[in-house]
């Protein structure tokens, strides 16, 4: 079969191994869980409990707040505790609901009822999505119902199923393809509801033999539905690349995927599609990759969301000695964290211990103009002149030589043997270059 | 603080790949041909190379004191430079002509600059220029007589090596005179020929060339262009035509002189060749062009030092007009993107 890629990237190390052929655990959170009322691109969403009210699991506790905002659904019932502000993943501190669980698990009525998708009409559809607050899980969080409400539906030829699941050590969507595999296929079936012109594309890199062939079982008698194997490479699961390797089109950072006839969607969002439409399950539950060398027990956890990290983490073992290096999310993307006592929201992908910091084994040094960046760079960038720039504070030419195409995605301090943190100044010079322009 | 995580933002891992195993890696790639102009050319030849890798060290760490700079020996390019340096130059200089070399490429030509990274110009080759102006005559006495010693000498002592250089040879052949019977391209494949330490075996240059190749630390961009367009240039301009003499000419110019090294190994020095893939093909081009230029309509049998150091000169210059489009960015209708 051909194999669709892209220019560039890189072959990090890739750890899958020491969590992917292990089962998902499904855990019971402890005694509190918190709620972060921003677990999704644009604005917070607006608590709608008060404290001391009872909620079952499965109600709504917050709902959106402006267009680009999604609902919070709570994933236990319990009595609200507090609302007030919590530490999130990134670091910022936002308001959140802190709900005391009563362990009964008792379900808010019709929640899980068995729905025939197949009657409900498009707009149904997309209501349903938005209330349950379904977003981008891969890690953006970007409101999955506005994705499905391009301009023009009838543009969109290709619903791209994003299962490359490129990061290092991830394996969550892997575990997903090959435990529900169904709910997936008819996940893409409801999309595809929506759009009468596309056809659905499952895309999973060539590392993952077996979830290529368990979905490629599953799709054999769909007409519209099919798998396309990409080959794996960093960053084969951005949203632009995947696009390139499955379609040939490319689009630019100011561009969307719509634009391109394309909609992207993360394996664990389109599982959370169908719960949504099909079962009447808001999105309160997410699949966490717990790995690294750190970790007793490298597994995959199903974990109701507003659980917290150290949770998940005991859950795994702990830590075999105590790490220098706590990661959410991949190894090229996530984010560094120090701390464990943070909810898990609808975005967190892993939790990754190292015993040693591989950032510190490569000495930082001058630049030597080895060009390895360039060749790694996925958007066709100078990410060595991109930097020399940033350093002299020069947005201008920083912008001419289109530094704002820059994904962050880590490929160009990956391979710099000056080590020299490439990606890390690009961003800030992106940030301040964004935040400049929101002033003006 | 110990009981804290270190936090840092993304990317959290690195390839492996450090400035040190890629000058290590260069060293390694030299190894060859170094080592077959020490059995060409003898012991003397050791003493060039040894005293311009030490000089070019010892440069490199007064530098450092005299800036009040960490010294960073790990970087292992000074032990680079110093050795391309000394493959640069005729076994029979006297052993203060490396020492001089080796203090213009650290000092001058790198250090002064900004060092590592900063230099405009290959320093081993802008180095070698400096020596070739100032001691013409001692940087060009390749002679060996034949049957002295043997251990200082190497094996050019058995069969004795003209101050000529084939390239001369062929450059200033006499009317009636045929260039097959001239030279000999089998010597000059095999380096078994006058010259400087480093240039004279194709083979083993080949050889180090294709390690770096496996090991991705030079592309096939720069010197494959610059081959090729001083080809075709030698094709058309040299004299000879497409002839069997023609075919013949063309080996022994491409064997012969610092082109091989050159092209593999000084040419594609990261620092004072252009970023973009492009670029880098544009200046190979430039390269090929001026090679044979400076071969075949100048005085100078020997083109490839200049033509180097002067193409280094342009590098910002073609980088400029071979910037990348990024990807998924549409080409504007007025623009002066080469590629």
């Amino acid at each position: 079969m051909n194999k669709g890629t892209f220019k560039g990237g890189v072959h990090p190390y890739e750890g899958k191994e020491l969590s992917m052929d292990k089962p998902t655990v499904k855990l019971l959170p402890g005694k509190e869980l918190v709620y972060p009322m921003s677990q999704h691109i644009g604005a917070p969403s607006k608590p709608i409990v008060a404290v001391g009210d009872h909620v079952l699991m499965g109600q709504k506790i917050a709902e959106a707040s402006g267009f680009v905002s999604v609902p919070i659904s709570a994933s236990v019932s319990g009595t609200v505790k507090d609302i007030k502000p919590t530490l999130t993943v990134s670091g910022s501190i936002v308001d959140a609901i802190y709900i005391e669980n009563d362990e009964q698990y008792t379900p808010i009525e019709g929640l899980g009822a068995k729905r025939d998708y197949t009657k409900l009409s498009k707009q149904e559809i997309r209501d349903i999505v938005k209330e349950a607050g379904i977003v981008g899980m891969g890690g953006a969080g970007f409101p999955t119902f506005i994705k499905l409400t391009p301009k023009d539906e009838n543009a969109i030829d290709y619903i791209i199923v994003n299962g490359s699941e490129c990061e290092p050590y991830l394996t969550s969507d892997y575990r997903m393809m090959i435990e529900e595999g169904e709910k997936l296929v008819d996940g893409v079936r409801i999309i595809l509801q929506l759009f009468d012109n596309a056809q659905g594309v499952i895309a999973i890199e060539d590392n993952k033999p077996k979830a290529i062939e368990h979905i490629s079982e599953l799709v054999k008698n769909e007409d519209r539905i099919r798998v396309q194997v990409v080959r794996t490479k960093y960053p084969e699961g951005s949203e632009r690349q995947l696009i390139k390797a499955v379609t040939g089109r490319k689009i630019n950072s100011s561009m969307l995927p719509a634009d391109a006839g394309c909609i992207v969607n993360n394996v664990d969002t389109v599982i959370s599609i169908h719960m949504a439409v099909a079962e009447s399950t808001p999105l309160m539950r997410r699949v966490v990759t717990v790995s690294g060398d750190a970790i007793v027990n490298p597994q995959n956890f199903n974990v109701k969301t507003g659980t917290k990290y150290s949770e998940v983490l005991e859950a795994a073992g702990g830590f075999k000695v105590k790490p220098e290096k706590l990661i959410s999310g991949g190894t090229m993307m996530g984010l560094g964290l120090f701390d464990v006592n943070i909810p898990v929201t609808k975005t967190s992908s892993a939790l990754l211990a190292f015993i040693k910091d591989p950032m510190l084994l490569v000495p930082e040094g001058p630049c030597i103009r080895c060009g390895r960046c360039v060749e790694a760079c996925p958007e066709n960038l100078i990410p060595q002149m991109m930097m020399e720039a940033a350093e002299r504070f020069d947005d201008a030419s920083f912008e001419a030589i289109s530094g704002m195409e820059c994904m962050e995605c880590g490929s160009c301090t990956f391979v710099c043997p000056a080590g020299r943190k490439l990606t890390q100044s690009l961003k800030q010079t992106r940030r301040s270059i964004l935040d400049n322009r929101k002033k003006k | 603080m110990k009981d804290l995580y270190n936090v840092s933002a993304s990317p959290h891992v690195r390839s492996g790949v450090t400035t040190r195993s890629i000058m290590r890696d260069v060293a390694i790639a030299l190894i060859p041909a170094s080592a077959f102009g020490v059995y060409q050319f003898g012991f003397k030849a050791f003493l060039v190379l040894l005293t311009s890798v030490a000089s070019a060290c010892v440069c490199e760490f007064l530098w450092k004191r005299f800036v009040v700079k960490k010294s960073t020996p790990y970087e292992c390019s000074a032990l680079v430079t110093g050795l391309l340096l000394g493959m640069n130059l005729p076994a029979s200089v006297p052993l203060w002509i490396p020492v001089v070399g080796s203090a213009f490429a650290i000092l001058v030509v790198k250090e002064m600059f900004g060092g590592l990274g900063q230099n405009f110009m290959n320093p081993a080759l802008g180095a070698r220029c400096f020596l070739l102006i100032c001691f013409a005559g001692r940087m060009t006495a390749f002679g060996v007589e034949k049957a002295s010693s043997h251990f200082m000498n190497g094996a050019a002592a058995v069969d004795g090596i003209s101050s000529a250089t084939p390239l001369a040879v062929i450059k200033n052949l006499e009317a009636g005179q045929s260039i097959t019977g001239s030279v000999s391209l089998f010597d000059m494949f095999f380096g078994f020929t006058g010259g400087v330490i480093g240039e004279t075996s194709t083979i083993a240059i080949l050889i180090g060339a294709a390690y770096l190749l496996a090991k991705k630390i030079i592309s096939l961009r720069i010197p494959v262009a610059y081959i090729a367009t001083f080809s075709v240039f030698v094709v058309i301009f040299g004299g000879y035509g497409l002839s069997c003499d023609g075919f013949y000419y063309l080996l022994c110019e491409l064997c012969g002189g610092g082109l091989m090294l050159g092209a593999w190994f000084m040419a594609t020095d990261y620092v004072t060749s252009p970023i973009t893939k492009g670029g880098q093909i544009v200046f190979g081009i430039v390269l090929g062009l001026l090679t044979g230029i400076i071969r075949i309509c100048g005085n100078s049998a020997e083109g490839v030092s200049y033509a180097i150091i002067f193409s280094n000169l342009l590098v910002p210059f073609i980088e400029k007009f071979t910037m990348p489009r990024a990807f998924g960015i549409v080409k504007k209708k007025k623009g002066g993107a080469a590629k």
